[in-house]
């Protein structure tokens, strides 16, 4: 019992002293001592869950169907720009992309062949097993057939996650300055945190939207009570209007589309009406300028995410690479727009499935409630200790203070985030923490009972409780782990505390209320144990 | 000074006197709170059944019934209004829209423009929407978590002491358990994911009680070889009563002021784990320890233990 060596004295001090001065910045943080505090000491703090720091927590969900509408479409225009580049040009129609699988006809069947073959060309491999993204099969032999494969599919989903992430991020934080939490989660989804958010439907707007921007021709042809009828002629399509008032056939063909874009801004017209001014790269320009030029006199529809915004006449060709974008915006709107627009499209529609906000003021009034509530906790457990064990529940009282410490600055190195429930794990932690200090005094006790001196009590003490110790922790450990792993959110914020708790508490009971006892033993050399 | 002893020394109680009677009584209750959690149900939350949540403190106190007719008024489902933490906070819960992510958004800003418009200075503290996929997750990954932490505890003290000690911590655990579902069936308080929390806690910290019990009739059983096993558990449970009255008041009184100050969103998870303690008090005592009278531990029951080539039975 007495034989605490030096080296031991300077190991525990150190850690209990690297412990505590990791705890200071989250301490004084928000009082007027945090200005004073020298900055070459730690500075890390605890993070504050959302639920406390107040903030919007979104869980987005990729549309898979729609995602692979739009890789399909993708295709499908890739494969008649390559076709028709071909040499010879290789002439296809009766195009159809139903059951998920593109399919045309190869108007030549001599060229059957060559089509094939300028197709495997376009499909790429995934991974090492030689699988390629897409299956090229002839049906009739005059039929083409491209099926995703799955592999295909998981790999374009995978790369299509990667870029919404960065979208998102764009889109929520343009400046980069934010605190905001985008990471992906499991195959299709992303989780968005952010702090602080006012309005938290403004927010999923911005998420929301796909920001598919294209421009294409009005197809003046078009019978009009056929396209009330939901038919367009062939090679266009009907698109409804973002307004809800009906529908307008367009050509398919797509004239330029927001990829094509290096700007997007918030601005009026000249009537004083909000619209969003966009600005063309190079290549955008020159399109958009030869199909102005082609086409003056004539309507143009500005569709974005399948929805006709409007569908102004091309008064004269347009060649400076700038267009105005209109149709009933308010500023807020069309600034959220300008944002998805300059930010990039999403390469997949995202779902808001799971959406949690709290207040500033509520998670404001948690925090002061929770700090109060643990010092009165910590404070009765701390009388309960002294009136009970005397000196030795001095020594349980420091190490419930030191081990209170200990966590903070634990979770401030770790960046580990402080929730809600977290504060009640912390409490049941201060509560449980007296437990291995109870077993301990406990067993001293008996011992003295027993008859045994007090060396050897307090060496038995020590030694006999800390198997107990040890498997009473074990299972606490268990179940902070499986909360961990399952547990969301707020869960995983009270598994922390406890996990870290635990070690924290078995770590002062066992090394540091030993350590203090040791010194006072050696000093005082007492007669009785008053315990 | 005269230290508190709550247990006096040499305190020797027939703790085992009054095992069938226990038995008795804990299956009852056992069995009447998993009947009430099957007649009454539990009152899920959101995060279980899906649907939005909205709280919101009021500048004056509200006429309930007004603010139940007006969210009505709305047509965006039946709302169940509960006051919150004080007079002037509400939590109206409704039903997941039909319609998907869209309709459910338009509900909560119709709700949300009716407060503000309706109660001068109506603040919202919190908006909760969860969707009947994630809803069902949860659900799945919180019943996961519970019957894997009470398997995973009960295999480990399979492991560290024998087969009937995991046993008796599996029996503990489902008892502790099920009152808890009990309580919550009784009391309607709102099953929301922070509850689950609560369970995995009480789980654990319902067991270690029972470990340093079973510690100690460990120790004795390897001491005292020729005792019987009743006598032997009286004596293991009263050297260890002190530890297990304080422990257990630390932990009550802790929780205690967490319950009177802390936070309210949190009431119902200190609430769970509080009663988890006291149940878990008593079901070390009158669980885990008669079960091994039944489940017939003996002295020989460790002697494995303690000489690898002693002729002993095999016990596991």
């Amino acid at each position: 019992m007495l034989d605490f060596p030096r080296w031991k004295i300077w190991a525990v001090s150190l850690t209990i002293a690297i412990g505590i001065l990791f705890s200071i910045p989250s301490l004084i943080a928000g009082s007027p001592l945090a200005e004073r505090y020298p900055s070459w000491l730690p500075s890390a703090k605890i993070n504050l869950g959302l639920d406390l720091a107040g903030g919007s927590h979104l869980l987005l969900e990729a549309d898979i169907a729609d995602a692979a509408k739009q890789r399909l479409a993708a295709m499908e225009d890739t494969v008649a720009t390559e076709l028709r580049r071909a040499e010879p040009r290789i002439e296809i129609g009766d195009t159809s992309t139903s059951g998920g699988r593109l399919s045309f006809l190869v108007r030549d069947p001599t060229q059957l062949d060559a089509a094939v073959e300028k197709l495997r060309e376009l499909t790429r491999p995934v991974g090492l097993t030689g699988a390629r993204d897409w299956d090229v099969s002839v049906v009739d032999s005059t039929r083409i057939v491209l099926t995703p494969t799955e592999s295909g599919a998981a790999k374009s989903l995978k790369d299509a996650m990667s870029v919404a992430r960065d979208v998102v991020r764009r889109r929520i934080d343009p400046q980069g300055t934010k605190e905001v939490t985008v990471v992906t989660q499991g195959e299709r989804r992303i989780l968005v945190q952010v702090p602080g958010v006012e309005d938290p439907e403004a927010l999923k707007t911005l998420i929301g939207q796909t920001a598919r921007l294209e421009f294409k021709l009005v197809d003046l042809t078009a019978d009009q009570a056929q396209v009330a009828a939901g038919r367009a002629p062939a090679g266009s399509q009907v698109l409804p209007m973002a307004d809800g008032s009906g529908a307008m056939a367009v050509k398919r063909r797509v004239m330029v589309s927001g990829d094509q874009l290096t700007d997007a801004k918030q601005t009026f017209d000249q009537d004083g009406q909000p619209v969003v001014s966009i600005s063309f790269n190079s290549a955008g320009s020159r399109r958009f300028g030869r199909v102005t030029q082609e086409n003056v006199n004539k309507p143009f529809a500005i569709i974005l995410d399948d929805k006709i915004l409007s569908a102004p006449n091309i008064n004269e060709p347009i060649l400076g690479g700038q267009a105005q974008i209109s149709g009933s915006f308010t500023v807020e709107t069309a600034n959220a727009l300008a944002i998805s627009l300059a930010s990039g499209k999403l390469p997949v529609k995202l779902n808001v499935i799971e959406e949690r906000t709290v207040g500033p003021d509520l998670g404001k009034d948690s925090i002061e409630k929770g700090a109060i509530a643990s010092i009165i906790a910590t404070g009765a457990v701390i009388l309960f200790m002294l009136v009970t064990y005397g000196r030795f529940g001095v020594y349980a009282t420091a190490a419930l203070v030191v081990n209170a410490l200990l966590i903070l600055g634990i979770m401030a190195i770790f960046n580990a985030t402080l929730t809600l429930p977290g504060i009640a794990g912390f409490v049941l932690t201060i509560g449980a923490a007296v437990d291995a200090n109870v077993l301990i005094n406990e067993r001293i006790r008996e011992e003295q009972r027993r008859g045994r001196k007090i060396l050897d009590a307090l060496e038995t003490g020590y030694k006999e409780a800390s198997t107990a110790i040890f498997d009473a922790n074990i299972t606490n450990v268990i179940a902070a782990v499986l909360m961990f792993y399952f547990g969301s959110g707020p869960i995983r914020g009270f598994a922390v505390v406890l996990m870290i708790g635990i070690v924290t508490s078995v770590f002062t009971a066992v090394n540091f209320t030993r350590m203090l006892v040791a010194l006072w033993v050696k000093r005082k050399r007492p007669r009785v144990l008053h315990i | 000074m005269k230290l508190l002893k709550l247990v006096p020394d040499n305190t020797n109680l027939d703790f085992m006197r009054w095992r069938n009677l226990a038995l008795i009584l804990s299956i009852i209750a056992t069995v009447a709170s998993l009947a009430l959690v099957g007649v009454k149900g539990l009152n899920l939350g959101v995060d279980f059944i899906g649907g939005q949540m909205i709280r919101t403190t009021f500048a004056q106190p509200v006429d309930v019934e007004q603010l139940r007719s007006r969210v009505g008024a709305l047509g965006v489902g039946e709302a169940s209004i509960q006051e919150f933490g004080g007079p002037r906070s509400y939590q109206i819960r409704l039903p997941r829209p039909e319609g998907g992510e869209a309709a459910a958004n338009a509900v909560a800003s119709q709700v949300r423009g009716m407060l503000q418009q309706q109660y001068q200075g109506a603040r919202i503290d919190a908006v909760e929407t969860v969707s009947g996929k994630v809803s069902e997750e949860l659900a799945t990954d919180g019943a996961l978590a519970i019957a894997l932490a009470m398997l995973g505890i009960a295999v480990y003290i399979w492991f560290r002491f024998e087969w009937q000690f995991g046993v008796g911590a599996l029996a503990t655990l489902f008892h502790d358990v099920s009152m808890i579902f009990g309580f919550f069936a009784i009391t309607q308080y709102q099953v929301d994911l922070n509850i689950v929390a609560a369970f995995l806690a009480i789980v654990g910290y319902s067991l270690n009680d029972t470990v340093v019990i079973y510690d100690r009739i460990r120790e004795n059983l390897r001491k005292y070889r020729k005792m019987a096993i009743v006598p032997l558990l009286n004596l293991s449970l009263n050297e260890t009563l002190s530890r297990t009255i304080v422990t257990s008041l630390s932990i009550m009184l802790a929780l205690g002021m967490l319950l009177i100050f802390g936070p309210d969103v949190i009431f119902g998870l200190t609430l769970a784990i509080l009663l988890g303690t006291f149940i878990g008090t008593y079901s070390s005592i009158y669980i885990s320890a008669p079960i091994l009278v039944w489940l017939g531990v003996k002295p020989d029951s460790f002697l494995r233990v303690e000489d690898e080539n002693a002729p002993g039975p095999q016990a596991a």
